[in-house]
């Protein structure tokens, strides 16, 4: 092939690919490696809403980023010089969008967060292209502590890994939480046996147990929790709860309380579509990360409706609107970008042969975050 | 603290030392034997976990679970002995570690691939469940003590095997001088895949039982490879003994660390800092420790050579 053919084929691809889609979206999420699951989830609910949209005019490039911040980097770099995305999303940990967002949103572009919402990114470091469209990850301790206060529990034990994310755990919980603790530790990151936490526990004279330890953590500390036979009440925010875990827990799981913006079980319609439309589709039950992946479309949707992405202002404003049907009900954004909502309290029960959580009150009514005022945009 | 706690917290760091010690002794085996680095070794933990999960969800046998583990996991050490690391035991370390690791990217792809992203399920059977209650008021869970006990039989069966056996005077042999006991008329090549097999057995029972109170999930063994190579270190490359001093000496210091280090910092600091500077300062023990005692000597506790 002469050089002249091979120009004119690259330029009639570069025109098929412009004219076959409008709005280019680039998913970095974690589809290997331990944490596989929760990247899964948060594409599987993404791509559900866009195909019920039924826009033929969103492109999404999907990418695993491993887990690991410098491939998330990478893969940042390539979508936005060579792929030349408007709209990136889909990062699980807060480590990752850390090492992501404000470069990215730095450059113009939007981001839309199906999960890791750090509080760096919500206040001084906030971001008018950032929208967390899942929570402030605060949010969920916060409630923790709130239930935890106001079922009467006078001295929880409270332990979460030492690394950013479980320093904010501990303080969003004692944000709303201000008795007296029986022990608060940290334990190590990755750690998979409790044994030594779990004796503390029961020497502390504890009455109930807080922890957030999500992926497998939480699935050993909750297994040698229950054959430890401790028995004192748990709470603990929704990951260690999730339906993407929760069958790994088993019977060790069943009447825990833990803490969440969404479940399956939360009555309006938007949800029962959800529900019914994701186990048809995929033939699992959703997990809070496949919802919050599916908002995230639905947000981005709404937006597209209303404006082109080439028009930023008018994206934005259109983004921070929020005119779409969220599967948690009420929903609109804060200032700062971040979502105003209620947030459950659910319990572990067992349906069958399938382990899930139903609602049983709500630990916090439209609850924004702590950073609200730290953020001028 | 009271006494039972720190009774509660010595019976733990038995209890993870044992396990790790399963892991060390295949590790330390291959190494002295072979004077190869498997970095796969963690992988074939995994394999044994998701074995035994299979199996407990097919037949509702913890015992049978066990058995599959074993089995699998010597079976896949077998078959990769002969189709990869046969290949490299000429070739030097680095070869061996960039070998080695892209068997843990295969092993970890192949094994998502079987079983999907999602964790397993494998719970402790019903008759080793709950605790029991120890001498002095100590209440333990039954399925550690069960993990003690089979780790120190283990180590007391294997202990005699390299000690006592036919097999074990040329395993020995074989630590000692490759060239010579081949030159006796020693099948080395098939020693090699024996000795292979053994210690990937031992890291699959280990993966099964351990997997039973963890989560049964892709990536599993890494964290527990690296504490098995500190123990291998500390205790002298090649000897078992070593490996099951070096494994108890880890597993305690570990699990003692945790707790008295954040005590000690309370001492001097307030409470919320103490905790994080000495969990910090606990994730390091062990390394410290390894340290330590190479300053003290040089090839560990009961390593023959540099």
């Amino acid at each position: 092939m002469s050089m002249k053919t091979l120009m004119t084929a690259a330029a009639l691809a570069a025109l098929a690919q412009s004219a076959g889609a409008e709005v280019k979206v680039g998913m970095i999420t974690t589809l290997s490696g331990g944490g596989a699951s929760l990247g899964i989830d948060t594409r599987d609910g993404f791509m559900l809403a866009l195909d019920k949209s039924g826009r033929d005019d969103i492109e999404v490039i999907i990418e695993d980023d491993q887990r690991k911040p410098d491939v998330a980097v990478q893969i940042t770099d390539k979508m936005i010089q060579s792929e030349k995305v408007d709209v990136l999303t889909g990062i699980v940990w807060s480590n990752l969008a850390m090492a992501v967002v404000p470069a990215a949103t730095a450059q113009g572009l939007f981001y839309l967060s199906t999960n890791a919402a750090p509080a760096q990114l919500a206040g001084k470091g906030c971001n008018q292209n950032y929208f967390a469209v899942s929570y402030q990850n605060d949010n969920l301790h916060e409630a923790a502590g709130a239930y935890t206060k106001e079922a009467g529990y006078a001295k929880p034990f409270i332990l979460a890994p030492n690394y950013p994310a479980g320093q904010d755990s501990l303080n969003g919980f004692k944000r709303f939480y201000d008795g007296e603790l029986a022990g608060e530790i940290y334990t190590e990151l990755g750690q998979t046996d409790y044994a030594a936490e779990i004796a503390q526990i029961r020497a502390s004279g504890a009455d109930s147990v807080f922890f957030f330890l999500p992926g497998g953590m939480g699935i050993s500390f909750l297994k040698q929790y229950a054959d430890s036979g401790v028995g004192l009440p748990v709470v603990g925010p929704a990951f260690s709860f999730d339906q993407a875990i929760l069958q790994a827990v088993g019977e060790a799981a069943v009447g825990v309380s833990n803490t969440s913006t969404w479940s399956k079980d939360l009555d309006n319609p938007a949800n029962a579509a959800f529900v019914a439309a994701f186990q048809e589709k995929y033939d699992r039950l959703p997990s809070i990360y496949a919802a919050q992946g599916y908002d995230t479309a639905n947000l981005l949707v709404s937006a597209l409706e209303k404006a082109d992405v080439s028009d930023a202002d008018a994206f934005r404003a259109a983004l921070a609107e929020a005119d779409f049907d969220s599967v948690r009900g009420k929903f609109s954004f804060a200032a700062n970008h971040h979502p105003i909502q209620d947030i459950y309290v659910r319990e572990v029960i067992k349906e069958g042969d399938i382990y899930t959580n139903k609602i049983t009150g709500i630990a916090m009514e439209d609850r924004a975050n702590a950073y609200v005022d730290e953020c001028s945009m | 603290m009271s006494a039972i706690l720190i009774v509660e917290q010595v019976l733990n760091g038995l209890q993870s030392g044992v396990m790790l010690f399963l892991m060390a002794a295949g590790l330390t085996l291959i190494f002295g034997v072979m004077g190869l680095i498997n970095l796969a070794h963690g992988s074939l933990y995994m394999v044994g976990a998701f074995a035994a999960a299979a199996v407990a969800g097919a037949t509702g046998s913890f015992v049978l679970a066990l058995g599959a583990a074993l089995v699998a996991a010597a079976l896949a050490g077998g078959i990769v002995e002969l189709v990869v690391i046969r290949r490299l035991y000429g070739r030097d370390h680095l070869d061996q570690v960039l070998a080695t690791f892209a068997l843990i990217l295969i092993f970890s792809e192949g094994t998502r691939w079987l079983f999907g992203s999602f964790p397993l399920y494998l719970d402790i059977p019903d008759w080793l469940a709950g605790p029991v209650t120890l001498p002095g008021g100590i209440q333990y869970p039954l399925y550690r003590l069960a993990l003690i006990v089979v780790g120190l039989v283990i180590a007391a069966g294997l202990g005699l095997l390299i000690s006592r056996t036919r097999i074990g005077i040329q395993i020995r042999a074989g630590e000692n001088d490759r060239e010579m006991i081949a030159a006796l008329g020693v099948d080395i090549s098939r020693l090699y895949t024996l000795v292979f097999a053994l210690g990937a057995g031992l890291a699959g029972l280990a993966g099964a039982l351990v997997g039973a109170i963890q989560s049964v999930q892709v990536g599993m063994g890494e964290p527990v490879l690296i504490s098995a190579f500190v123990v291998i270190v500390i205790g002298g490359i090649g000897s078992i003994k070593g490996a099951l001093v070096g494994a108890l000496m880890v597993g305690l210091t570990d699990t003692l660390g945790g707790i008295f280090l954040p005590e000690l910092f309370k001492l001097f600091t307030d409470p919320a800092k103490a905790t994080a500077t000495g969990s910090a300062f606990a994730s390091m023990a062990i390394y410290v420790l390894m340290a330590a005692v190479l300053v003290w000597r040089p090839t560990g506790l009961f390593g023959a050579r540099a």
